[in-house]
């Protein structure tokens, strides 16, 4: 993690720039909001799906995943045709939407992490033991008091960890800030390093904003910590969980969630279905190795955040520093710097494959810290009295109390993973050959000839498989913990 | 000095503000009932028998010091207040553990698990889970964990107090049956006095920091020091 | 010892008496619908040899890529670098001299160290049915049209559109750009969103070239777009190649240099880098070419003035377009 950095400072002094003030600004401003209004939102949204129950509510769960694993170019073409200046809001409402400028760069960041929000806020009602409920409702407590007393301690529980996910996301937004945010007003550290690297080559000018963003994402995890109050639900028996009780408003809550999240999707479906039939042979062996460099990611990063998670459980902070370290070092930074480290070893094209999957499963490793760590807390705090009571140790340990009581989130982290590697670009644009195409970099070379159509086809193609390796993690997980 | 056949407490537990001082001996096969007041330190007393809680001092079962012991290596079996069985594993499995912690059971050990869940009045539920069982069914299941590890010291923190009082001397008689079967020594939390005089032979007394030294239950009820006579009201 | 020669043989490719000839370019030019592969083809089969296209992003990654390599870079040739980034090319010292080939650039150009491949016009592209498209930057900045450009600091077409604004207005670019903040919906990272965008509908026009309408017309037999001719001229992006000083198969260097300056390179590339290429070949350009806008006028900074004004430009360019 921290070689990399080293290896671009050394190339020459750090450097900051009055500029990069202006960028530090709006970088935290656009990260902030985003992260408050997606967890504002996702609230009544998780809330509402945990009391509701309706056909079709699981595939609605796993949907919830999907615009968190878009790529960010489809993400946001799919958003520009919904909301964009001709897109279908405008000609419903009759004038341009108003999109570009801020309200762009906060409706796609909250495109992009409301579903992250809301996956973890109902992983945070689902953990409220079905005993507790029952007390609730024995004690006839109404239902302010059952906010108070049972919902809003799960809330203060999860909810800074899911404002801090999300703010890291959107610190080391760039594409997305550029093209909805309207202008050079829009730059994040993110394009500033990328300006430093690739136009004026000035690594040390990188380091340096790169470690500018480490140190925002360090102060972000420490007031997290800092806000964060410790669960004291105690453990349940499994019971089946219980009805909270629902309300009118739920049912509207729902629909206008699903509405605002589906909406773009169904545009990149729209957009894409044609292009499908006209995708030039290059993609299918680029899908393959996809698909395989995504699977090995999801591997990694699951082997990589399973002991740090009950490491942090049992109160190492550093485990959960590290975990949530690559979160802020913007995948260009590592790139480039391994790409120095490595060069004098060995030709880049040898490693590109190798090098894109671990810096994939490093970028997934934050993700999968924030499912695991809650329940590996809950795991050690209820289970590790009885386990060592027992004698239940090593492999059989994780066989027969870490893995089945953790598959839900490690199902639902795996899916994550393997995901974001699918749809990862940075990495491999630095080291691959013409041989070693992934697909996010077909699309890109598709659209970057003109091939607008084929390249809509080809991201969908992407969202597809993205999508399918998800919902198949994610479905596994659910399984395994029944 | 005649060594003790059973266990020997000289130790000093130590949890923030709050210390537990303990030095005494247990006979082999005597069944203590650990009584006091709430917040005393009884379940603290407990844990670190167990090896739940670090301790200062020296703990010793039949002259050998078990002290410094993982919990499972311990010749303690331990049932908490609650969270005795996994949620997520079958009776079967459950109890299972207690014969190897890696769950590789024989034939010879599954019979034997059966034959332990026949006895306790589950027979046939192997495939159960727990929450598919009722409170007594719990009980006598977590029971069933402790009796197939069978350690000589079963230490009880008050794992039944949730269940009804005929439930509840319902299961501290099957105790004291299969401990008087193999010559268990046990030492249970309570705070009712009403167990301790049906079941225990000693009666170790928790108050102010202090652990006091088993007395016959009869001597202790006859002529209870302040400590009890305050306890009682 | 029979173990090694066995390895030995194993890792000696089949044809290792073939030379090889490293070439590090930009991604899309060696994807299979760019001039790559059948540029690597036609050489291969006069030069007895091998072609490998070493690929970087774009011109800004290959510069990097050779900056952070050095002299330790593989590749013998570089093909893809433009007029802006030439003399931060130059700088780092790592290129040879190239023999001078003849060129039909509308502007004359000689340099001792880099040789055209391509070139093309900067413009506005629109679609045809566009009522009263400007005819400068003015009247542009004057109407409610709405453009979206490329960034300067990250896409070679957005900071082409800087140095056009730098080129036709010099002192007075400051205040172009103040005017024309209104008309620009957003600014995209790279040409393709930027172009994307605009195909979607989101603005009248977009920053691309010339010779985009060609693309539309030549390939998708669809003639509704055309670009806006600016009567203070079009600035050039003028594509070149280069051969470095560390090159292992300097021969085979000069050799496809010499190729990509023939006849059957270029004519190759319109339709498939869809831009001019150095020199017009003997048969003409592509039908449908003759559709496209000529400009009377071009601009272009010399690399040097290019490289001196880069930096200021685009911070006069930020701070006009920072609200």
């Amino acid at each position: 993690m921290l070689a990399p950095l080293a290896a671009l400072a050394l190339q020459s002094g750090l450097v900051l720039r009055a500029a990069d003030l202006a960028a530090l600004r709006f970088t935290v401003t656009q990260a902030a909001l985003s992260a408050a209004i997606s967890c504002a939102l996702a609230v009544p949204l998780a809330r509402a799906l945990v009391r509701r129950s309706f056909p079709g509510r699981g595939a609605l769960m796993t949907l919830l995943g999907a615009p968190f694993l878009l790529p960010t170019i489809v993400a946001v073409l799919g958003i520009v045709t919904v909301y964009g200046r001709s897109g279908w809001v405008s000609t419903l409402i009759g004038a341009p939407f108003p999109l570009y400028g801020m309200t762009g760069v906060l409706l796609a960041h909250i495109f992009f992490n409301l579903p992250l929000a809301t996956r973890i806020l109902v992983q945070g009602w689902h953990a409220i033991p079905a005993e507790r409920l029952r007390l609730a409702a024995t004690l006839g407590l109404p239902a302010s008091a059952r906010f108070r007393h049972l919902e809003l301690p799960m809330l203060r529980a999860q909810v800074p960890g899911a404002f801090l996910a999300i703010f890291l996301v959107c610190l080391t937004s760039f594409v997305v800030a550029l093209t909805l945010g309207g202008g050079p007003s829009a730059t994040t550290i993110e394009l500033a390093i990328y300006q430093a690297l690739r136009f004026d080559f000035e690594p040390g000018h990188a380091a340096a904003l790169a470690g500018l963003q480490a140190g925002l994402a360090a102060c972000a995890v420490w007031v997290a910590a800092r806000v964060t109050l410790p669960e004291a639900m105690g453990a349940g028996l499994d019971r089946a969980p219980m009805a909270l009780g629902g309300s009118v408003g739920d049912g509207p809550v729902i629909a206008l969630g699903t509405l605002f999240l589906a909406l773009p999707l169904v545009a990149v479906l729209v957009e894409g279905l044609p292009g499908v039939l006209v995708l030039p042979a290059q993609v299918w062996p680029a899908a393959g190795r996809s698909l395989v460099a995504a699977l090995a990611a999801a591997a990694l990063a699951t082997g990589a955040a399973l002991p740090l998670a009950l490491a942090a459980a049992r109160g190492s902070r550093w485990a959960e520093l590290v975990a949530m370290l690559p979160m802020v070092a913007s995948g260009l930074v590592l790139g480039t710097g391994w790409f120095l480290l490595l060069r004098p070893l060995l030709r880049p094209e040898t490693v590109a494959l190798p090098a894109t999957i671990t810096a994939n499963a490093l970028m997934a490793l934050p993700f999968l810290m924030r499912l695991l760590l809650p329940e590996a807390r809950r795991l050690v705090a209820d289970y590790d009295r009885l386990a060592r009571a027992t004698g239940l140790q090593g492999l059989a340990r994780l066989r027969f109390l870490t893995l089945p009581r953790l598959a839900r989130p490690l199902g639902l982290g795996a899916g994550i993973a393997a995901a974001l590697s699918m749809g990862d670009l940075g990495t491999i644009a630095l080291f691959a050959d013409q041989d070693a195409a992934t697909l996010p970099l077909v699309v890109q070379r598709l659209a970057g000839a003109y091939r607008m159509e084929a390249a809509s086809g080809a991201a969908l193609l992407l969202v597809a498989l993205s999508f399918t390796l998800f919902a198949l993690f994610d479905l596994g997980g659910r399984h395994a913990a029944k | 000095m005649p060594q003790n056949d059973g266990l020997s407490l000289n130790l000093t537990v130590t949890q923030g503000a709050f210390t537990l001082r303990a030095a005494f001996d247990v006979p082999k096969g005597a069944r203590v009932a650990v009584l006091g007041g709430s917040g005393e330190g009884k379940s603290t007393l407990l844990l670190a028998l167990g090896g739940f809680i670090p301790v200062q001092g020296s703990l010793r079962w039949q002259g050998r010091e078990i002290g410094g012991q993982e919990p499972s290596a311990r010749p303690v079996a331990m049932l908490f207040q609650d969270q005795n069985l996994f949620p997520h594993l079958t009776l079967a499995q459950n109890l299972g553990l207690a014969v190897n912690p890696r769950l590789r059971l024989t034939d010879a050990d599954r019979a034997r698990v059966s034959a332990v869940l026949a006895r306790l009045g589950l027979g046939g539920m192997e495939g159960r889970r727990p929450s598919e069982l009722s409170g007594g069914q719990q009980g006598r299941a977590a029971l069933g964990r402790v009796l197939l590890q069978g350690r000589p010291v079963l230490a009880l923190d008050e794992p039944f107090a949730a269940l009804g009082p005929a439930l509840k001397a319902d299961l501290l008689g099957l105790v004291g049956e299969l401990a008087q079967e193999s010559g268990t020594t046990v030492l249970m939390v309570t705070h009712d006095p009403a167990d301790a005089q049906r079941f225990a032979s000693h009666v170790v007394l928790v108050a102010g920091g202090v652990a006091a030294p088993p007395v016959p239950t009869e001597e202790i009820f006859a002529n209870p020091p302040p400590a009890l006579r305050a306890y009682l009201g | 010892m029979k173990f090694l020669t066995a390895l030995a043989f194993l890792v000696t490719p089949a044809f290792a008496d073939v030379p090889v000839l490293n070439v590090l370019t930009y991604d899309s030019f060696t994807a299979d619908w760019g001039p790559g592969p059948a540029i690597a083809k036609g050489f291969e089969a006069t030069c007895a040899c091998k072609v490998n296209y070493i690929a970087a992003g774009d011109g800004g990654a290959i510069l990097s890529r050779l900056k952070m390599e050095g002299e330790k870079s593989e590749a013998d040739v570089v093909v893809g670098l433009d007029t802006s980034l030439m003399e931060a090319a130059r700088a780092t010292g790592l290129f040879a001299p190239v023999t001078a080939q003849p060129n039909t650039l509308p502007v004359p150009f000689a340099d001792p160290d880099f040789q055209p491949f391509d070139w093309g016009w900067f413009a506005f592209v629109h679609l045809k049915t566009l009522k009263n498209p400007p005819h400068n930057f003015k009247e542009l900045a004057a109407s409610n049209l709405k453009v979206v450009i490329e960034d300067p600091r990250s896409s070679t077409p957005g900071l082409g559109l800087v140095m056009w604004v730098k080129a036709a207005y010099g002192d007075q670019a400051g205040a172009i750009w103040k005017d024309l903040a209104d008309n620009i919906v957003t600014v995209t990272p790279s040409w393709d969103e930027a172009y994307g965008l605009f195909l979607k509908g989101e603005a009248d026009m977009v920053l691309s070239y010339t010779t985009s309408p060609a693309y539309h017309l030549i390939a998708e037999k669809d003639d509704t777009k055309t670009a806006a001719l600016f009567d203070e001229g079009h600035y050039l992006q003028v594509e070149v190649a280069g051969k470095l000083k560390a090159a292992k198969q300097p021969a085979l260097a000069d050799q496809f240099l010499a190729y990509l300056a023939g006849d059957a390179a270029q004519s190759v590339l319109p339709t498939t880098n869809w831009m001019y290429p150095a020199k017009t070949p003997a048969a003409g350009l592509p039908a449908g070419f003759e559709t496209l806008i000529q400009p009377t006028k071009s601009l272009l900074l010399s690399p040097a003035e290019a490289e001196a004004a880069r930096g200021p430009a685009i911070e006069e360019w930020q701070a006009a377009l920072a609200k």
